[in-house]
């Protein structure tokens, strides 16, 4: 089974959001999803200081197998962009909750962060796959 | 109704991931793609490829009828164990399959077809025999293992008896020799050097655990495929098929045109092929970020084309593909990736072979 923290919460579309306090809230994709694409090759990560709505294709996680989009979970404005990932693509791979996150955001309604899924509910999203 | 082979419990046991290859339960990876794809380039790694079929073709015949069925000539094979690529080609001029044929004599030659298209290639295999004394004969009772790398031959040698080791002592490329109870071939699909060996299926689990014992890392269809694209070699099925010309998929290498008399299926049409010109097959290189990938289109100044297999290269650090386009194209082409057309170089369909890019 799929390591998914409690302490996160997850979009149905495999996103994994951890709050940082103050409106920001860190934002990565979920080991299930870095286990779908397989070996990442490229990240394109969006330009720190963009607007995002919930919803939008705002980075691509680029594997071996294929181009997938990452959207934001949350509306508000990126503040941050994991620049490692240039060079060392795989970390989404080895390490999805930590060094293989992707950016930040300053959420405009940090309230926004209650109505994504608990680990429980996205854990049943998998088991629908 | 799902096949596996002898390896399964093998694959299982590494914690492979495993996917539907045309209906055989097969390995994707046993973790990281690109580490297989390096260890292949770097060292040693094996895949079981024992979903492949072998086919003997043997009796008077034999010769006259694979001189018949294929468009490579077999009348080239003089040595014992001598390996040769070919199209098999139908009336319309298009490859039914690729296969590698090994000549034992002129009465007696092994097939290796491909596993996606089992049931047609027997079907085809045995209407065109229609005629010949020769009998068609799967091997079902082999698995199949490729040992691929620069270290490759070494470690494999560690399981081989004295005899074995004698039989494959100085075998040039392209050669197979059945030695005790192997197959051993220096044959393979990665552009390293290393062997395709033919193992009885009771011993074949064994044999890959003592392949893993010698430090041969597993490999699976992912590391399968960027090795073969890397290399410039065709998948079946994607760069090429019933409907593409040989010419048309950088197989005008393996057709051979003399004697004119010779009369092969499919010759009528590749004459006429050839003398109408076809479109090509050219390789593709981009080094900016993003991955060119299988279907997307290709503009050129010629007119449009098609990336039959795109992938990421772990090798060279960049995205490769192989294109068919229309003849005559320039050194750049555009591919609509993603929304956005990006132009990348045209080169030869090969990129990397014996771990260096030949770009």
């Amino acid at each position: 089974m799929s390591n998914i923290p409690k302490d996160l919460r997850y979009a149905a579309s495999h996103e994994w959001v951890r709050p940082e306090g103050d409106g920001v809230f860190t934002v990565g994709i979920s080991e299930h999803a870095q286990d779908l694409l397989g070996d990442m090759v490229f990240v394109e990560l969006p330009d720190v200081g963009d607007e995002v709505s919930t919803g939008d294709d705002v980075a691509v996680a680029e594997s071996v197998k294929a181009a997938s989009d990452v959207y934001t979970p949350l509306t508000g404005e990126v503040i941050a962009v994991n620049e490692d990932l240039e060079d060392s693509p795989e970390l989404v791979n080895s390490d999805p909750y930590g060094d293989g996150w992707m950016f930040k955001i300053k959420a405009e309604d940090a309230a926004e962060f209650e109505n994504l899924l608990d680990a429980e509910a996205y854990e049943s999203t998998l088991d629908e796959d | 109704m799902t096949s596996t082979t002898a390896l399964h419990a093998k694959h299982l046991e590494a914690g492979a991931k495993m996917v539907d290859f045309f209906g055989w339960d097969m390995p994707i990876n046993y973790g990281s793609q690109i580490e297989e794809h390096h260890a292949v380039r770097q060292d040693a790694g094996m895949f079981d490829v024992s979903h492949m079929t072998i086919v003997d073709v043997t009796g008077p015949q034999a010769k006259a009828y694979l001189q018949y069925l294929l468009a490579n000539d077999v009348a080239k094979l003089k040595d014992k164990g001598k390996a040769l690529y070919s199209g098999m080609l139908n009336e319309e001029g298009g490859v039914v399959d690729d296969l590698i044929v090994y000549h034992f004599d002129d009465t007696n030659y092994r097939l290796v077809v491909n596993s996606a298209t089992r049931e047609k290639d027997m079907n085809w295999l045995n209407g065109c025999a229609e005629g010949f004394e020769v009998s068609i004969t799967e091997r079902s009772e082999f698995a199949m293992i490729a040992v691929q790398g620069p270290n490759a031959k070494e470690k494999a040698a560690t399981l081989f008896s004295a005899a074995q080791k004698e039989a494959v002592a100085g075998m040039k490329p392209f050669f197979g020799v059945q030695a005790e109870d192997l197959f051993i071939a220096t044959t393979g699909y990665t552009g390293e050097a290393g062997y395709e060996i033919m193992v009885p299926v009771a011993q074949a689990a064994s044999f890959w655990q003592g392949l893993l014992d010698a430090g041969v890392k597993p490999c699976g269809l992912g590391a399968r495929d960027t090795l073969r694209l890397e290399a410039g070699m065709n998948l079946y099925g994607q760069d090429m098929d019933e409907t593409v010309s040989p010419l048309a998929a950088n197989m005008g290498w393996t057709i051979t045109w003399e004697p004119a008399d010779r009369n092969f299926v499919g010759r009528k049409a590749l004459e006429a092929q050839r003398e109408a010109g076809t479109d090509k097959l050219i390789g593709l290189v981009m080094t900016d970020k993003g991955v060119l990938r299988h279907g997307q289109k290709v503009r050129t100044e010629n007119g449009e084309g098609v990336i039959t297999s795109g992938t990421f290269s772990p090798t060279l650090g960049h995205a490769i593909a192989m294109a068919r386009v229309p003849a005559g194209v320039g050194d750049t082409v555009e591919v609509e990736m993603r929304k956005k057309w990006v132009t990348v170089k045209v080169v030869k369909p090969s990129f990397v072979r014996n771990g260096k890019s030949v770009l």
